[in-house]
């Protein structure tokens, strides 16, 4: 479904990725992890289309297509989610008017009708059960005085409305208690299936202790250093990252 | 919500559409001002004497004056003798019924979306016709007077109504005020009348929509609604004109009259021609709109979402002269390309425990110019008066500019007068997040003013909010990118 070849990007002329390689198909849950500043929001606005990132060499494949060549709203469309770390607020829209504008862009994109109303309201209902999430926060302007929180679970509500192929969550479980770390994690397991990849980049192993992923790979200085299954990641909360010191010191060198 | 979303939708690529020529026989006075052509015209209406002489005594006094500087906009001058000061469709008779309106001014209207068949209009809307000088129909008049409302056009109402006419006619909006309206008051060629008796609460939304056609036409209207006590009505203004190269002016006066207890809601959808991408052409939209509330109790609110026009100077203000009045003023301005708009109001406090409030949305994009500019004036005798303003600016691109003049003169310590003002751009945080949910830049802009604008939208009657949500997105086209 994604293939990522040889990534090398930059932001401001500053070299923050140093050539990324990643396999992830239909049905996967890959966890990225690794120290603050180690390039994951990167990658993740890389693969999204963020256009202040520069990709000077490598390449981005997404279900055939050459991603690098699509505008982040055709990606959005070819069925690419990224749940922001940091969720942006517009005020005055309210999240049920801006999923809604979101969801028939995308069918408009696929050649489907609009949504009607009713049908769009039932859609709505089942996916607030499914994340747990309160309606009186979708009449709100989206992200506006929402809290930490709120603002995360409102991220994987939209995830849940939109049925990406691929969906990248970044950091979506820092900041939030551990009955909300509960909640979110329980909405992403529901939303796995075969047809679904995910990417979920975090620190810390109490999402993955719900999510169970399949792989997980460590990103130091914008490599990938080690890839492993999901014990990589208890033996990376057990030991810290030093015990990946001679990778570290590698990837530091370069 | 639904509306909303095929709204914005509809921003597909088009430019100005109401820009075109209806081809139709009309009646035009030739070019330039004097008393002579002032004569003219008041014979082609045939007005009664005082009615003439009020137009020649505004005429020397405008003869006095000087055009007003001190507005942030920028024009060369105005050449007044190469203006047509009227310019009316022929029609053969006076009309018993709509049915006998010229079929190619129905075509022409419902192009523009306004129907003039009561039949087909969906909801009750009365709409009152002006192209360029002169009313072409009003439709539901017939139910309305039932209940003893009286819409209808100005010159109409100066043949019937003539008594209410000269009681309220320059009684909010003085001749000599200022340049524009003691031109309007010299020239002015039609408009609408509204009058609301004592108790009523009109049942249909009244609305007049202004069409220039002629070119070299200018279009001077006056507008008097007039709610007696404990009267109601909801009154609706829109105005389209044809794409043309050189400047067109514009130069309209409406009074408000609200007694005790009544409640007049004037809402304005402006959308003259703005001119081209380049400044060249567009309508020099210099209105004068003020309302009084005369009696206690008495509430005037305007709203207005003002998109067109190369240049829009206008401030529709409140006298709170009624002890208990309100005032509101909401208004969404958006200027584009080299849009220059000088907007805001004044709210006027005599009366006791007055209040009033303030709600400004500028939004400017290209290389516009859009400046808020407001009074808020609390008398002596003004106790406890109110006044709450919020002004806020959006700024798309970094070649426009926005600016807000507020002034406040308070002349009692029991006054309280706010005012917040905040300016923001539409981040890149903002259009990625869009973005990367599916919505492309330009429907991502068009979302985000419409919901900057959304406090004032939804003062709007609901038919027309739709409408005005499709002209903030229309007009921000090309503003992206
Ligand atoms: N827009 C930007 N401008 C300048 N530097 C940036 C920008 N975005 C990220 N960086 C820098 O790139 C590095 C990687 O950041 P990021 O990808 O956010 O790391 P992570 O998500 O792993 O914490 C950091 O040193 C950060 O300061
Ligand atoms: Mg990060």
């Amino acid at each position: 479904m994604l293939s990522i070849k040889n990534i090398h990007a930059s932001v401001e002329g500053k070299q923050i990725l140093n050539g990324i390689n990643l396999e992830v198909k239909a049905g996967e849950v890959h966890a990225i992890m690794g120290p603050n500043g180690s390039g994951k929001s990167t990658l993740a606005s890389i693969l999204a289309g963020r256009e202040d990132y520069e990709v000077t060499e490598g390449s981005v494949f997404f279900e055939g297509n050459d991603m690098l060549e699509l505008s982040p709203e055709d990606r959005a469309r070819e069925g690419l989610f990224l749940a922001f770390q940091y969720p942006v607020e517009i005020p005055g829209v309210s999240t049920t008017n801006f999923i809604k504008t979101a969801l028939n862009e995308k069918r408009k994109y696929n050649g489907q009708e609009p949504l009607d109303a009713v049908s769009f309201l039932k859609m709505m209902k089942q996916k607030m059960q499914l994340v747990e999430i309160d309606k009186s926060l979708l009449t709100r302007s989206i992200n506006e005085g929402f809290s930490g929180g709120e603002k995360k679970r409102n991220e994987i509500f939209q995830m849940a409305m939109l049925e990406p192929k691929l969906a990248i969550l970044d950091e979506t479980d820092s900041g939030l208690d551990i009955d909300a770390l509960r909640i979110v994690a329980n909405g992403v397991n529901k939303l796995r299936n075969e047809n679904r990849a995910i990417i979920v980049i975090t620190h810390y192993q109490r999402l993955l202790d719900y999510l169970q992923p399949d792989f997980v790979h460590v990103l130091v200085n914008g490599r990938i250093v080690r890839s492993g299954t999901k014990e990589l990641a208890l033996e990376l909360e057990e030991k810290g990252y030093d015990f990946l010191k001679d990778e570290l010191s590698l990837a530091e060198a370069l | 919500m639904k509306e909303e979303i095929d709204v914005l939708e509809q921003t597909v690529a088009s430019d100005y559409k109401y820009g075109f020529v209806t081809d139709i026989d009309t009646d035009v006075v030739p070019k330039g001002l004097s008393a002579e052509v002032i004569r003219i015209i008041s014979t082609k209406k045939n007005e009664p004497e005082w009615m003439l002489n009020w137009r020649l005594k505004a005429y020397h006094h405008w003869l006095t004056m000087e055009e007003p500087e001190w507005a942030n906009v920028h024009y060369p001058p105005i050449n007044f003798q190469d203006i047509i000061y009227y310019a009316a469709p022929k029609k053969k008779n006076k009309l018993n019924n709509l049915d006998e309106v010229d079929p190619e001014l129905l075509k022409t209207f419902d192009k523009l979306g306004i129907s003039l068949n009561e039949q087909k209009r969906l909801t009750g809307v009365a709409v009152d016709v002006v192209m360029d000088s002169v009313s072409v129909a009003t439709s539901f008049k017939k139910q309305l007077s039932e209940i003893g409302v009286i819409f209808c056009s100005m010159s109409e109402a100066i043949q019937d109504h003539p008594d209410l006419v000269k009681k309220y006619l320059g009684s909010v909006v003085p001749m000599t005020d200022n340049y524009f309206a003691a031109l309007n008051a010299a020239v002015f060629t039609d408009g609408s009348f509204c009058f609301i008796p004592k108790g009523v609460r009109c049942p249909m939304e009244l609305s007049t929509y202004f069409r220039i056609n002629t070119e070299g036409a200018g279009q001077f209207e006056r507008t008097l609604i007039v709610a007696e006590d404990e009267a109601y009505v909801s009154y609706l203004e829109g105005c389209t004109a044809p794409m043309r190269d050189e400047n067109q002016l514009h130069a309209a006066v409406v009074e408000l009259v609200a007694h005790t207890k009544s409640e007049i809601k004037y809402s304005t959808v402006q959308n003259w021609y703005p001119g081209d991408e380049n400044g060249k052409g567009g309508v020099y939209n210099f209105v004068t709109k003020r309302g009084i509330c005369q009696g206690d109790h008495s509430k005037i609110s305007w709203t207005q979402v003002e998109t067109g026009s190369a240049i829009t100077w206008k401030y529709p203000s409140v006298i709170l002269k009624g002890d208990n009045s309100i005032g509101e003023f909401y208004s969404v301005a958006l200027t584009n390309n080299k849009q220059q708009a000088d907007t805001g109001t004044k709210m006027l406090h005599i009366g006791k425990n007055t209040r009033s409030r303030i709600v400004s949305k500028g939004i400017s994009a290209g290389r516009s110019q859009n400046s808020y500019r407001g009074l808020v004036r609390a008398g002596k005798n003004a106790l406890n008066a109110r006044n709450y303003s919020q002004c806020d600016s959006l700024l798309l691109g970094d070649k426009c500019g926005a600016h807000t003049f507020p002034y406040i003169e308070s002349k009692n310590k029991t006054a309280v007068i706010e005012h917040e003002a905040t300016t923001s751009k539409i981040g890149e945080d903002q259009l990625f997040y869009c973005r990367q949910r599916g919505i492309d830049a330009e429907t991502a802009v068009a979302l985000i003013v419409t919901g900057f604008a959304k406090e004032v939208m939804n003062q709007l009657p609901m038919e027309f909010a739709v409408e005005a949500q499709k002209l903030l997105a229309i007009s921000l086209e090309g503003s992206v990118g």
